[in-house]
């Protein structure tokens, strides 16, 4: 009678396993569905440090993200104060009057100080830059807006299935 | 590591970058920009002699947008100058290291 041995050599032996292959990103697609103004910077900031390392990127403003490049809009966003844990404010506090325009004014400032410049001049940026910026259209119909009220750097206003025919191949961002 | 660009020996870092920025000459300019598909024109030597020159008095490459307010060559102007990305690349062939900003 046989015994069946097990052979631990083999299990010291380690299996070889393929070297990570890091293949560069090509090209991200971010999705901005959030209007306040600490909401919009990281996409727009993300968007152009793609492009300025030669990644193609394609920006998608859908829900609340709208009001970035809604011509009312782009130079009136608001820092939440309220439902905003980053704030380091009690709700209470944060929902009292005026708090979320002195909140507001002081990333203003400090985004000035990092020499990065207001929301309109990043979405000028970013076209001038050949990312592709696009506009939800069942958010338009939900907020009643048509293209005229977008800023001239929008390049259409598309279905969701619409952007992930343009987000082919793309590494896909969400805020 | 050491590298030959034309005969000239420079050192740069494992992202191609110059370690020293005094290694970097025309010559090794053109090398550089070679290895990057692109051809100089006076156009880009306008942006190479405006990083060169901003860099030397800020202590630290210029980003984006700082070139393309003050060197006189705008934002779409040097993304068709180097198509695989001005931020890095502009640096780069300016013998410079890479920028740190994001803008």
């Amino acid at each position: 009678m046989t015994t069946a041995v097990l052979d631990t050599a083999a299990l010291d032996t380690p299996t070889p396993v393929a070297p990570a292959t890091k293949a560069p990103i090509e090209h991200i697609a971010i999705i901005c569905s959030k209007g306040t103004l600490d909401m919009a910077y990281p996409g727009l900031i993300l968007a152009n440090a793609a492009r300025m390392s030669g990644i193609e990127a394609t920006l998608f403003f859908t829900f609340w993200g709208l009001d970035i490049v809604t011509s009312k809009t782009v130079d009136h966003l608001h820092v939440a104060t309220v439902g905003n844990p980053s704030m380091h404010v009690p709700t209470m506090i944060g929902g009292l009057p005026g708090m979320e325009a002195v909140a507001t004014s002081m990333m203003r400032k400090e985004m000035e100080k990092l020499d990065i410049p207001d929301v309109r001049e990043m979405i000028e940026m970013l076209a001038d830059s050949g990312a592709h910026l696009y506009a939800c259209r069942m958010a338009m119909d939900m907020f009643k807006r048509t293209e005229d009220d977008l800023l001239p750097q929008v390049e259409g206003v598309i279905s969701a299935m619409d952007f992930f025919d343009k987000a082919a191949g793309a590494q896909i961002i969400f805020i | 590591m050491l590298h030959e660009y034309r005969g000239h020996q420079v050192d740069v870092n494992p992202e191609g970058f110059l370690t020293n920025a005094n290694e970097w000459s025309p010559d090794v300019a053109e090398a550089l920009a070679e290895e990057a598909g692109i051809q100089l024109t006076p156009e880009h030597w306008k942006v190479i002699t405006f990083c060169r020159e901003d860099a030397a008095k800020e202590g630290q490459p210029p980003g984006l947008r700082r070139i393309s307010k003050l060197s006189g060559v705008d934002t779409k102007a040097l993304y068709r100058l180097f198509p695989k990305g001005p931020g890095k690349l502009a640096s780069k062939i300016a013998g410079l290291p890479k920028p740190q900003g994001c803008i």
